[in-house]
C-alpha cells in the first residue's frame, strides 16, 4: 500500500520497517551465524530450479517415445505390448471401471496398512524397551519375515474365503515388518548423553519415553512407513491375484486373460499412481510431524 | 564439597577383561571452586565426572558431597556434554526448559528463568529459534543454559568446549566465568587444552594416563575476573608450562596431592 505513495509516508510505514529490521539484524549479524546457512542454501539452488522438474519430465518423455517406436517399429501386437496411445486410450475409456476397482485397492491398502501401524509400533516400543524381550521377539520377526508372503497367499483365502480378509492380511504382512525394525532402530537412537541426563534428574521413564525417545524415533518412523505403503499395496494386489472379483489386483489377471493388455496396463498405471500419491501423502504427514529432520541434519 | 577418596574404577570389558580407570584417586573440590582436569585421552576424566554425578558407582573408595556419600544420581548437578545434544524439535527456551519438565515441573514459572540465562548468553533472540539455526557455539551456549536452569549447586562439565573452533572456545570460556562468578557454583571442567584449563581454573588437577591417579595439581592465582589477555601473562605460562610438565612426567611425580 505504502508502494503507489512516492514522497508522502514519512513516519507510519517507518515504525514496523525498524521492527521488522531489529528481528532480522541479530539474525544475519550474529557472528558467522554458521558458515552451514549459506552453503545450504547454494546446495538447494545448485541442481537448478529448473532441472529439478524438467529433467525427470525429459527422461520421462524419452522413455514413452521408445516405447511407442518400439511397438510400431517392431509391429507388436497389441496384447503382447499395448504402445502408450493405446494405455492412455484405455486409461481415459476405462476410467470408471479403474476408479471403482482403485478405491476398493485403495482401501484394502489401508486397512493393512493401518492395521500394520497399530500391531507394529507397540511391537517397536517393546522390543526397544528391554533386551530380553529384544531377543525373545527379534528373532520370531526375522523368522516371519524369511517367509515369502506370497507363499501364504493361497492358505489365507482358505483360511478367510474371498472376501477382503486375505488382501488386508497380506497388505499387513507385508507392511509390517520394516515398520517394526526402523521404529525399533529409531527408539534405540536416544544420544546417551540424554538418558544420563534423565537419570540424574530421576526423571521417569515414561517422561522420558514421551518427551524425548518418541518424538527422536519419528523420522525412522516415517522411514519405515514410506518402505511399508508400497509394500502394503504389493500385498494387497497379492492378493488379489490369488482370488478376488475386485480390485486392481483382479482387473489385471481379468483383462490379461481376455488379451486385453491394455486395459491391464492401464490398471498397473493406476496401481503406480495410486502408490505415488500414498507415498506423497506419508512424506506430507513426516514433513508436518517433524519438521525439524532435514533441517538438523 | 565434593570429595573422592581412594577412589578406584574398573570397567569390564568383554574382549580385554577389566580396565581399571582410576586407581585410587583422590581428590578434594572446595565450595565455589573451579577445577579443571586434564590429563591424555582415556586417563579416566571423564569417569571423575560420572562418578561425582552418581551415574556411576565407584569400585572402590567414596565420593561424598558435603559429607554425604554419592550413592545414586543426583538431582543438584549440571551435565553440560561434549556436544551439545539439544532436542531438534523443541526451540533453545523449550531445550532450556527441558530439565525442569524432566523433574516433573511445570516449565512455566521457569520461563523467565530460562529467558535470563539465554540472554546472559547473547541468546535472547534465538528463544524461540530452534537449535538447527544457531552455530555450534550457540547450540553449546543453550546446553550450558540447559544445566542451569534447575539451578545445580555442582556443574559438572565434560570437554564441552571441544567440538568448537579456537576463538570461539576462548569466548565461550569467558562467558562461562562470567556466569560461574555471579553464582559462584562448584564447577568440574574437563578438558585436553592446557590453555583453557589454566585460563578458567582456580585449580588445574593434571591426571596420569591410565590407570587415572593425579599426577599433580597447579594453583593459579591469575586474578579475577580473567580474560583472554592473561594468556600472555607471566604467571599464566608459568602455569601452563607446569601443567605440561605433570602431564609429560606426570608418572614419575608422585601420585596423590
Amino acid at each position: 500500500m505504502a508502494v503507489g505513495n512516492p514522497g508522502g509516508t514519512p513516519v507510519e510505514p517507518l515504525g514496523p520497517r525498524t521492527e521488522l529490521d531489529g528481528r532480522t539484524v541479530p539474525v544475519v549479524g550474529a557472528e558467522v551465524v554458521d558458515e552451514a546457512t549459506p552453503i545450504r542454501a547454494r546446495g538447494l539452488a545448485l541442481p537448478s530450479d529448473w532441472s529439478r522438474w524438467a529433467a525427470p519430465l525429459i527422461s520421462f518423455v524419452l522413455i514413452v517415445a521408445a516405447w511407442q517406436a518400439l511397438v510400431v517399429v517392431a509391429r507388436l501386437p497389441r496384447f503382447i505390448l499395448p504402445a502408450p496411445d493405446a494405455v492412455f486410450a484405455a486409461f481415459v475409456g476405462q476410467f470408471p471401471l479403474l476408479l471403482s476397482n482403485t478405491w476398493v485397492t485403495l482401501l484394502e491398502t489401508l486397512a493393512g496398512f493401518s492395521l500394520s501401524i497399530v500391531v507394529a509400533v507397540p511391537l517397536a516400543i517393546l522390543i526397544s524397551s528391554s533386551s530380553a524381550l529384544r531377543n525373545g521377539i527379534y528373532p520370531f520377526l526375522l523368522l516371519g519375515q524369511s517367509v515369502p508372503k506370497q507363499a501364504i497367499a493361497p492358505l489365507l483365502l482358505l483360511w478367510l474365503g474371498y472376501g477382503d480378509g486375505p488382501k488386508v492380511v497380506l497388505a499387513f504382512l507385508t507392511a509390517f515388518f520394516p515398520i517394526v525394525v526402523n521404529t525399533a532402530i529409531g527408539l534405540q537412537m536416544t544420544p546417551p548423553e540424554m538418558l544420563d541426563l534423565a537419570r540424574l534428574l530421576s526423571a521417569s521413564r515414561w517422561r522420558v519415553f514421551a518427551k524425548v525417545t518418541f518424538p527422536a524415533a519419528m523420522p525412522y518412523f516415517f522411514a519405515g512407513l514410506k518402505v511399508a505403503i508400497s509394500l502394503a499395496i504389493v500385498g494387497a494386489v497379492i492378493g488379489e491375484f490369488i482370488g478376488a472379483d475386485r480390485g486392481l489386483g483382479q482387473m489385471i489377471v481379468l483383462f490379461s486373460a481376455n488379451q486385453r493388455t491394455d486395459i491391464a496396463f492401464a490398471a498397473i498405471a493406476m496401481l503406480s499412481l495410486l502408490g505415488i500419491a500414498l507415498f506423497a501423502l506419508i512424506s506430507l504427514a513426516e514433513r508436518v510431524v517433524c519438521p525439524w529432520y532435514d533441517k538438523a541434519s | 564439597m565434593i570429595q573422592l577418596d581412594a577412589v578406584s574404577k574398573v570397567y569390564p570389558t568383554r574382549r580385554k577383561g577389566a580396565v581399571q580407570a582410576l586407581a585410587r584417586l583422590d581428590l578434594r573440590v572446595e565450595p565455589g571452586e573451579f577445577v579443571t582436569l586434564v590429563g591424555p585421552s582415556g586417563c579416566g576424566k571423564s569417569t571423575v565426572l560420572k562418578l561425582v554425578s552418581g551415574l556411576l558407582a565407584p569400585s572402590a573408595g567414596r565420593v561424598t558431597i558435603d559429607g554425604e556419600t554419592v550413592r545414586g544420581p543426583r538431582r543438584e548437578m549440571g551435565f553440560v556434554f561434549q556436544t551439545p545434544v539439544l532436542l531438534p524439535w523443541r526451540t533453545v527456551r523449550d531445550n532450556v526448559l527441558l530439565p525442569i519438565e524432566m523433574l516433573g515441573q511445570s516449565p512455566g514459572p521457569h520461563r523467565a528463568r530460562a529467558e535470563d540465562l539465554l540472554e546472559q548468553v547473547g541468546l535472547s533472540d534465538f528463544a524461540t529459534a530452534h537449535p538447527w539455526e544457531l552455530s555450534g557455539g550457540m547450540q553449546q551456549r543453550v546446553g550450558i543454559c540447559r544445566a542451569l536452569i534447575h539451578d545445580p549447586a555442582i556443574l559438572l562439565m565434560d570437554e564441552p568446549f571441544a567440538a568448537l573452533d579456537a576463538m570461539t572456545r576462548e569466548s565461550l570460556g569467558i562467558e562461562l566465568l562470567r556466569i560461574w562468578e555471579e553464582r559462584r557454583k562448584v564447577v568440574l571442567f574437563v578438558t585436553h587444552s592446557i590453555a583453557e584449563a589454566v585460563l578458567l581454573a582456580d585449580r588445574v588437577v593434571v591426571m596420569t594416563p591410565r590407570p587415572g591417579k593425579i599426577a599433580g595439581v597447579v594453583s593459579i592465582d591469575l586474578p579475577r575476573p580473567r580474560t583472554i589477555d592473561q594468556q600472555y601473562d607471566d604467571r599464566f605460562e608459568v602455569a601452563a608450562r607446569e601443567v605440561r610438565r605433570l602431564i609429560e612426567h606426570g608418572g614419575e611425580a608422585h601420585g596423590g596431592r
